[in-house]
């Protein structure tokens, strides 16, 4: 994919969706042509290793824990890896099917998705492809894709959050299952992205409620957020600011979701800064967020080394405002019609007036752009010359913290530890830490113990 | 120095984990197929659909692979009961059988060019053969690890003990057995 930038008719220009017949005719656009098919190929390989890794994922999270580590002891990021594998292994191949017909299509002249096309006056020999076919295919993935992308973030800042608030996560069980709800209502729910395909209407509703029906889940998840935080003792370090970012983010990004995956609603904003500015903070966002927040939290893990705190705070509070700074302002020109993936705004009289707001965006995306260079350079210079770690920084439950901090072949030296209870016993009241890692048994803590723990 | 861990033996779940592997394998390739025949089913609802007649290759297919899957599993019992002369005798025969069937796949494309149904035309054509392409390309899959697995069965390396490869092998050509008989199923009565 990276190859064909430098090809002579440029790389795929039909946009992620790659919508047939725009992605299927080199005679469309020039970067419907060599480049449309390095990005099917590149596809192609990207797809076999996520369904490699989704399967490793799986069999390893439910065949080989250590023991003692039930599935109601597994820390929620673990549990997030696990339904984005699934998410994984069940939408791929589809998306595999939808691109197998594409290049059958564009390279051995079938007519899966084409029918119909003149081209200069000159009719294609193409007749009986359904065009529609290939969005129904595509969104049946794209729908869970955008989980597999989101949910290893929410896992990542449950940790975090739970860590750094020195507080059990509220509702470990909740947590667990609204996950396993988001997953599965994802499969119902692929309609939304075409309900100016000519759908109809009562299917149309259909998908409008599904669609809707995801917000119950993901509010569960908000408020065990907001449940934790609530008079806990926060410890404010980079990887906390950047989890609590995602949670503002979710909500930002998820209150407009409700707005899009609404049919009526949705005819008036489809294909415009809304819809832009709605996906890139509900899942782009927040998504980079969590990984920043996870990066920062396992960087001693990692490289047996601290991150540099200042420089952690300057790069989040720019990167937060200039993400709000580029993508609120977005709602409001997608709201006056401003239209999505045009080369140039400004070549229609109607959006002139938008001018101001879409400078703005420039520069405060150029702003947050710049910040990145600070956490590029935090992380190489931390690697080498931060502030040597201790075993478990963040007094943390989990288990990878009591491995030693120099990097064993098998991560621990002899046995892999036991678990003995599940990972978010912080601040117990009669324990004489604030937390107690997972391989304290029980016998170890009698004075903290709750009825039936023994 | 860390332990070396067999991830087959001692799981959490005491499921070898090769075994989970393979049917979580199964999953994802079950889910492209129902990606392909629900296309199907939409496309067809469309309309300018060409109605043709499946050629009689394809029913013999089926007789040939279902009764591969039949000495498969038999090649395994006789594994299970040590009884090697039978297991070699049926592990081989169904190789045979694989390779037939690929044959009278083959064979039933050229029918179908010869009826002037092609690759590239209406999709309703198009679609018969990336269904039966890609089970053949499947069964490939299988007829490898067949080939592997014969040659460790004259070796007489499985036994009433040791016999997760074979068990492995029976179990993914059961599916590659059921996933034909469905596509041709859904080709010839349902959709
Ligand atoms: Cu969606």
């Amino acid at each position: 994919m990276m190859w064909s930038v430098f090809i002579e008719t440029g790389p795929a220009s039909g946009g992620w969706t790659i919508y047939p017949p725009l992605s299927a005719l080199p005679q469309a656009m020039p970067g419907s042509g060599m480049g449309m098919t390095l990005w099917l190929v590149s596809m192609v390989l990207f797809i076999v290793s996520a369904l490699l890794g989704g399967i490793n994922y799986i069999a390893t999270v439910i065949n080989l824990r250590t023991k003692g580590m039930s599935m109601m002891r597994l820390p929620l990021t673990i549990w997030a890896f696990l339904i984005t594998a699934i998410l994984g292994v069940l939408s791929f191949p589809v998306l595999f099917a939808a691109a197998l017909l594409l290049v059958f299509d564009r390279s051995f002249g079938t007519s899966f998705y084409l029918s119909d096309i003149f081209i200069g006056g000159e009719a294609l020999h193409n007749s009986g492809g359904s065009p529609i076919l290939f969005q129904h295919l595509f969104w049946f993935l794209g729908h869970p894709e955008v989980y597999i992308v989101l949910l290893p973030a929410l896992g990542l800042a449950s940790e975090v959050i739970a860590t750094q608030s020195r507080k059990p996560i509220f509702g470990y069980k909740a947590m667990v299952v609204s996950m396993l709800v988001i997953a599965f209502l994802s499969f119902i729910v692929w309609g939304h992205h075409m309900f100016m395909t000519g759908m109809n209407p009562f299917l149309g509703a259909v998908f409008t409620f599904t669609t809707l029906l995801i917000a119950i889940p993901s509010a569960v998840k908000v408020f065990n957020y907001i449940a934790t935080l609530w008079k806990a003792n926060i410890q404010l370090t980079p990887a906390m600011c950047f989890a609590i970012g995602l949670v503002s983010f979710f909500i930002s990004g998820g209150l407009t979701g409700i707005i899009l995956g609404d049919s009526a609603l949705d005819i008036n904003i489809h294909d415009t800064y809304f819809v832009v500015a709605h996906f890139h903070i509900v899942m782009g966002a927040s998504a980079i967020f969590g990984m920043f927040a996870g990066v920062y939290h396992w960087f001693p893990r990692m490289f047996g080394r601290m991150m540099n705190k200042t420089l952690g705070y300057i790069h989040f509070w720019i990167t937060v405002i200039a993400v709000y700074g580029v993508f609120f302002p977005m709602h409001f020109l997608g709201l006056a019609g401003v239209p999505r993936r045009y080369y140039s705004n400004s070549a229609y009289e109607s959006f002139m007036d938008m001018q101001n707001i879409n400078e703005l965006v420039t520069v405060m995306s150029m702003i947050g752009g710049v910040a990145q260079l600070i956490f590029a350079f935090n992380f190489f210079y931390s690697m080498f010359y931060g502030k040597k770690s201790e075993q478990n920084p963040w007094g943390s439950n989990t288990i990878e913290w009591t491995a030693p901090v120099e990097h064993l072949h098998g991560n621990w030296p002899g046995e892999i530890p036991t678990v003995h209870r599940w990972a978010y016993d912080y601040s117990k009241p009669g324990a004489e830490h604030d937390f107690i890692p997972q391989t304290t048994p029980y016998s170890q803590t009698k004075g903290s113990n709750l009825p039936g723990e023994e | 120095m860390a332990t070396v861990i067999d991830n087959d033996k001692n799981t959490y779940t005491g499921i070898p984990t090769s075994k989970m592997l393979l049917w979580i394998g199964i999953v994802s390739i079950i889910m492209a197929f129902a990606g392909f025949t629900s296309g199907y089913i939409v496309r067809k609802a469309e309309g300018n659909w060409v109605e043709f007649n499946l050629p009689r290759a394809f029913t013999i297919s089926t007789i040939i692979i279902l009764m591969s899957s039949f000495t498969m599993q038999m090649a395994y019992i006789a594994v299970r009961k040590n009884n090697f002369k039978n297991a070699k005798t049926f592990a081989i025969t169904t190789l045979g059988l694989g390779l037939a069937f690929v044959f009278s796949q083959f064979y039933a494309w050229n029918v179908l060019v010869d009826n002037g149904i092609f690759f590239v035309g209406n999709p309703s054509g198009s679609f018969l053969y990336v269904l039966s392409g890609l089970h053949v390309l499947h069964l490939v899959g299988g007829i490898i690890a067949l080939i592997i697995v014969s040659v460790k069965t004259i070796q007489e390396k499985y036994n009433s003990e040791n016999s997760l490869g074979i068990e492995l092998c029976a179990t993914y050509w059961h599916f590659l057995d059921l996933l034909w008989i469905y596509l041709f199923v859904f080709v010839a009565y349902l959709a």
